[in-house]
Formats: structure tokens, C-alpha cells, sequence
């Protein structure tokens, strides 16, 4: 019966693809549960050699591509949702489309105990969890504690890989099974100087007393401990040490495992992409590809969608990247203070839906980092009036902050002003928009192509 | 001119981007030449009550709410009393608000609450009242609009205090009774949480003028500022609480 189901689902999306309607990441998917909610189930079973299933408030995407790639240089092509459609029908999308012995799937953090259960993976990797979308997601508390529940009730059918450096995820560690390991920065010079706004992990998920951090990363991510109840950041199984940090052409730094040591070069900037190579290169050692395999992958490693994507225009580098949450938009900003000065800006706040209605978090984020040496700033989308009221609070020079509605005439304007180079910071909903806007204007390919 | 500003748990209650709100006092207060100081008052620490002219508590996840309300029983409860009655303003927001009434039941547990104003908050069953909102509100003999997002699971029913306004889009205390809030002497209590005084300036100006005549004992004439993006940003949210 499947068969026929999936099928009618295929031939759907076909059509919507061969009319120009676009939705193709995720229309087969849907209209295949609405026939059969039980579909992920059986058509994940045909997946002899397992699933890989990726969560994390920041980095799914690039972390699955990352997975992706390493796996891809050792001759294997799982079934993978690459375009980053990460909710039951983007799984059930690519499980309909792709033909494969694996899977590889991104899941979005609410839907991953749902699409766990379904699947029964062979491996789970979490990345993080930091404050993102309160209206949708609701507490980083709740979403640890449903994914504690489903470690212990996957312990014996799945593996956990763990970033050691959150003690929202370390802690899932206490629940997993014996096959759990561990990933984590050691290098000590990499340490933020102070702590950043928006910190998510103030309280021992063991005992609750407050937790005290010898230094942090990213956010919360650093080496903590708690002094009441004795819980330690997990000893990592990989760890990156040697750190430098490249700006914007990206970082290197030393792997070391039980392996040995090996050099890495990835192409993409910020310790937050470091973090999501540690997390790719562990999950593939899991799942039997060395590190030294996987480091070489990851040096031909490309950025995916709007993740740190270039695009030449003309006379200008247009780099995009997504901004969605304070963690992820205080990595971009750290990245772009490693930029030569005068940096110009495009930026896209949207409130819809997929972006979150709150748009409270740019609060959170630590744009004064850059008031000193920003260029051309251009506002756009349904809140660009807050945006640009919250970098007249962030000390930005009022006369270059702009604010246009309009998408294509910001863009436009934005393009005008700057010099050799425009770094475009949109919300998930204004970064579609962008790239259909750059696509249409023949700019770029159109995203579910290629 | 001065203004001093006690910040309660910075570091707890701070989930929806409360920084903001120090930000846009603060800045408004150095652009017109008042002196701006913050204390920070955490876990354990006891404050003087006739030391601090503007008092902040903002929202927690629900386990740093529970410790903070703990604390508040144990080293604030009664600064906190004295600071209301003798005219000091505070503003408290979404889990600050909540803690303010006399307790908040979830789950089967009581959180007792300080007790400065007479409402009652409950997790009833139900979906969390989430999405952005507007509300109509009476300060100083006029009726003005406050814009912003709410984001609550409990829902508070006032007794005899009142509120801090109609809702005109949105949810409010409870989805129910068409109210938001409370308002008593000079403190505010809110569900418009995180950042709502970037997009209400005249409510950033309104706490600024009533904590500088708590401290001088005059209300101050404030010199009026370039407001054209906040006003944009305020008819924005404005904007997205009426599409719903």
C-alpha cells in the first residue's frame, strides 16, 4: 500500500516542482502523512545500514552537510533532507525522493523525540540548546528534558553523540546508553572574556545549585562545573586544541582523539562552525569513517544554504548570513568584527511564523560589538524599524543605519553603497525571500535545484 | 539629576531580552544629561529601600522563578514593601509580574508570591497564551496605547487592585476578563514581556519622570528627543498585535 501512497506524494511534488510553485522540499512529504501517518515508519525501515538523526538549536544544517560531505568522501550517499525542510514531511520528503541504504536527517529540536521513535536511529547527534523562539519552542529546560526522556528510552537502540561544552546536552549523557561520546573545545585561549547576555545553563541539570564556568566559548558553551554536587563537563573523545580563527575564510585547528591528531582546515569561519565540524567528525567516527578521512573531507567542505553563502554581484561579494537567535547572531557578529573595516550591512527582520513572532531576542544579541566599525547599514523587513531602533541603542551612528521596507529596493540600496563587499544578515523567512529574490534576478540557481 | 535604577535578578530573570529595557532607560537618561546608575541585586543580596528610585524584575524559566521566589521571601520581601510604599517606581514583567501576587500554583505546587498587590495566578489547562498584543492604559490622565508580546502558561485574576489596562488585541492576564496587568501606586506590573519599553518610549519616559521625583522630590519636565524610529517601532508592533 505504500507503494501506491507514495507514488500519488511523488507525482505531487513533481508537478508543483514542473509549474514553477516551488514548495517542493516539503509538499510530498505532507500530502504522503495526510494519506499515511505512519509512512517515516515504514519507508525508514528500508534503510538497512541505519539513520543519523542531527539536533541542535544552532547549526542542523551545516553540521548534516558537514556529515554529509565526510560521508560522501568515503563513497557513501545516505538519503539526506539537505535543503534543511526539518519536520516530519522534510523527513518524509527525502525518504520518498531519495533511494539509499543510510539516512542522514536534520530534525527540528520540538519534532526530534517524535521522528526518533519513528526511525529508531542507529545515531543522534546534539549539538546545542540555547534561548531561540521562546513562542514556538517554549523553555531550553523542556526541550532538555524531553530529550533526557528519549535517551533513556533509546538506550539501548541508539547511540548519543554529545557536545561536552553544554551542560544542557552533556547531561543527556546521564540518561544514554554506554555507546555515548563526547566532543568539546579544549583550546583555553579561544575563552570569551566575559560572559555574554543571553547565557542559557546557569543551574546543574543534577542538583540545581548554580553552575560555576572556568570560561566560555559560545553562549553557555564552555568548561563548567558544579561545585555543589560534584557533575563535571564530560572528558571529550574528540577535541579541538590550536585554534585560530580566520574571519570570515574560516578556522583551523588540531582534532585529537584516541586516533592521534590531525590537522584541520575548514573553510568556514567562527568557533560555532568548529563546534559543528567536532560534532560531524565524532558522528562519522561512530559510524566507522576515521578523522583523518573526515578532516580531509571538510577542507573541500562548501557552505550550504544561507549558511555563509557568497554570491558575486557584479562588482560586489554579497556573503549571507542567517541571524535567528542571540547565540547565533553573536557568532556572526564576532565573525564580522574579524573584518576589515568599514563593514556594510544588509539587514532583514521578519516576524513571521517560521522566524518567530517575538522578535525580543535581537535585544539579547551584542551588536554593540560592532558599533565602531560598521560602514552602510540598510534595515529591511515586517520589523526593520525595531532593528534599526535596537542599533541606535547598540551605539551605531544614526545617520548610516537606513531603514527600507521594501526587500528588493533595501537590497538594491544596500548593493549601491557598498563597497567590494555586503554581508546580508536576514531571519529564516527573509532569507527565502532573498534567495528567491536572487534567484528570480538570475543571481543565483533556485534552491531545490542542484 | 539622578536616577538609580536596582535590576533584580539580572542574571535569572532575563529570558526574553529584559537587557533592552536597562539599555533604552539608560540611554534616554544619559541623552538628556541625568546620571544613570545600576545596581545589580541577586540571589541572597538585601537592598536599602529609600537607596533605589526605579526597581526591575523581569521573566525566568520556570526553575529560576521558583529559586527567585524563594529569595524574595527570604532577603527582599520587606525592602520591597517600603519601596512600593513610599512611591519608588517598579516595573515587573511577565515571571516578575507573577511573583508580585500573593502565590502561583502549577502543577500541583504553590509558589507564594510577596504579596504587594492582591491577584492570584494559576496554570489552568489550556494552551499558553502566546502572540503579540496590545493594550489600552490610563497614565497621568491619559489614554495611551502599550504594544508588545506576551508569552505566559499561568493566567492571573486581579482582586482588588487594578488593572494596568484593557486589552484591545491579545490575550492579557488571562485570555478571559479583558484586562492586562495591574497598577497600583507607582508600580506596574505586565505580561508585555522583555523589551517592551523600546517599543513604548513614552512608558521608558513615564518610569524615568516618576523615579526622578521619587529622588528629588519634583517631577521633572524631560527634555522631549529625536523619537521618529521608536515611534516606527511602536506603530510596528502596534501593527502585529492588530494582524493577530
Amino acid at each position: 500500500m505504500i507503494g501506491f501512497k507514495a507514488w500519488i506524494a511523488r507525482s505531487i511534488g513533481r508537478l508543483s516542482r514542473a509549474t514553477g510553485r516551488g514548495g517542493g522540499t516539503t509538499l510530498p512529504g505532507r500530502v504522503l502523512l495526510k494519506l499515511d501517518p505512519n509512512a517515516i515508519d515504514k519507508l525508514g525501515a528500508r534503510l538497512s545500514e541505519g539513520t543519523t538523526l542531527i539536533s541542535a538549536t544552532n547549526g542542523k544544517t551545516t553540521t548534516a552537510s558537514m556529515l554529509a560531505t565526510i560521508l560522501e568522501g568515503a563513497g557513501r550517499r545516505p538519503v539526506h533532507n539537505r535543503a534543511g525542510s526539518n519536520m516530519t514531511w522534510g523527513v518524509a520528503t527525502a525518504l520518498l525522493e531519495q533511494h539509499g541504504t543510510e539516512g542522514l536527517f536534520e530534525v527540528d529540536e520540538a519534532w526530534l523525540p517524535e521522528v526518533a521513535d519513528r526511525l529508531e536511529p542507529r545515531t543522534i547527534l546534539l549539538g546545542n540548546l540555547f534561548r531561540d523562539q521562546l513562542d514556538r519552542y517554549g523553555e531550553t529546560e523542556a526541550l532538555a528534558d524531553a530529550w533526557a526522556d528519549l535517551a533513556t528510552r533509546s538506550a539501548d537502540r541508539s547511540d548519543f553523540v554529545l557536545n561536552a561544552d553544554d551542560p544542557l546536552i552533556a547531561d543527556i549523557g546521564n540518561s544514554s546508553g554506554p555507546g555515548t561520546s563526547y566532543f568539546g573545545i579544549a583550546d583555553e585561549s579561544q575563552a570569551l572574556s566575559e560572559l555574554q547576555h543571553a547565557f542559557d545553563a546557569k543551574l546543574c541539570r543534577v542538583c540545581g545549585h548554580e553552575l560555576t564556568y572556568d570560561r566560555a566559548f559560545v553562549g553557555h558553551l564552555g568548561h563548567y562545573h558544579c561545585e555543589s554536587c560534584g557533575m563535571r563537563r564530560p572528558e571529550p573523545d574528540v577535541s579541538a586544541n590550536r585554534i585560530t580563527l580566520r574571519g570570515m575564510s574560516g578556522v583551523t585547528a588540531r582534532i585529537d582523539s584516541p586516533e592521534g591528531s590531525s590537522k584541520l582546515e575548514l573553510p568556514l569561519p567562527g568557533l560555532y562552525n568548529l563546534y559543528n565540524a567536532l560534532g560531524a567528525i565524532s558522528t562519522a567516527r561512530q559510524m566507522g569513517v576515521p578523522v583523518e578521512a573526515s578532516v580531509r573531507s571538510l577542507a573541500s567542505m562548501k557552505a550550504v544554504f544561507g549558511r555563509v553563502e557568497r554570491i558575486r554581484i557584479k562588482e560586489t561579494t554579497l556573503s549571507i548570513l542567517l541571524i535567528k537567535n542571540p547565540a547565533g547572531a553573536n557568532e556572526v557578529i564576532r565573525t564580522l568584527s574579524l573584518e576589515p573595516a568599514p563593514v556594510d550591512l544588509w539587514i532583514a527582520l521578519n516576524d513571521r511564523i517560521a522566524d518567530g513572532r517575538d522578535v525580543s531576542w535581537i535585544w539579547d544579541a551584542d551588536f554593540e560589538m560592532l558599533a565602531d566599525r560598521i560602514g552602510k547599514v540598510t534595515c529591511t523587513g515586517t520589523r526593520a524599524s525595531e532593528m534599526a531602533l535596537r542599533l541606535k541603542y547598540a551605539g551605531w551612528p544614526a545617520d548610516r543605519v537606513e531603514v527600507i521596507g521594501n526587500l528588493e529596493e533595501a537590497l538594491d540600496r544596500a548593493l549601491g553603497g557598498a563597497k567590494e563587499a555586503l554581508f546580508a544578515l536576514p531571519t529564516y523567512t527573509a532569507l527565502l525571500d532573498l534567495r528567491k529574490l536572487l534567484a528570480d534576478r538570475g543571481d543565483t540557481e533556485k534552491y531545490w535545484e542542484g | 539629576m539622578k536616577l538609580r535604577l536596582l535590576s533584580l535578578y539580572p542574571d535569572q530573570m532575563n529570558i526574553y531580552a529584559d537587557r533592552g529595557n536597562m539599555l533604552f532607560l539608560q540611554h534616554r537618561c544619559e541623552w538628556r544629561g541625568i546620571d544613570f546608575e545600576v545596581t545589580r541585586c541577586g540571589p541572597g543580596d538585601r537592598f536599602d529601600p529609600g537607596a533605589f528610585d526605579l526597581l526591575y524584575m523581569g521573566g525566568g524559566q520556570d526553575r529560576d522563578q521558583k529559586a527567585v521566589a524563594r529569595d524574595l521571601l527570604e532577603t527582599k520581601q520587606e525592602s520591597m514593601r517600603k519601596a512600593k510604599e513610599t512611591g519608588a517606581a517598579i516595573l515587573a514583567v511577565c515571571g516578575g509580574y507573577q511573583l508580585l501576587g500573593h502565590s502561583y500554583e502549577l502543577e500541583g505546587e504553590r509558589i507564594e508570591g510577596l504579596g504587594l498587590v492582591d491577584l492570584k495566578t494559576v496554570r489552568e489547562p489550556g494552551p499558553r497564551l502566546i502572540g503579540p498584543v496590545s493594550i489600552e492604559v490610563d497614565l497621568e490622565n491619559e489614554k495611551r496605547v502599550l504594544a508588545g508580546f506576551e508569552n505566559h502558561g499561568g493566567r492571573t485574576r486581579l482582586g482588588a487592585s487594578a488593572p494596568l489596562g484593557r486589552v484591545l488585541h491579545g490575550h492579557g492576564n488571562n485570555g478571559e476578563d479583558g484586562f492586562e496587568g495591574v497598577r497600583e501606586d507607582n508600580l506596574i506590573g505586565t505580561y508585555l514581556h522583555g523589551p517592551l519599553l523600546p517599543k513604548n518610549a513614552w512608558l521608558a519616559d513615564h518610569l524615568i519622570s516618576t523615579g526622578l521625583e521619587h529622588h528629588h522630590g519634583e517631577r521633572p519636565e524631560l527634555e522631549p528627543l529625536e523619537d521618529s524610529l521608536e515611534q516606527a517601532a511602536h506603530e510596528a508592533a502596534l501593527a502585529a498585535a492588530r494582524a493577530g
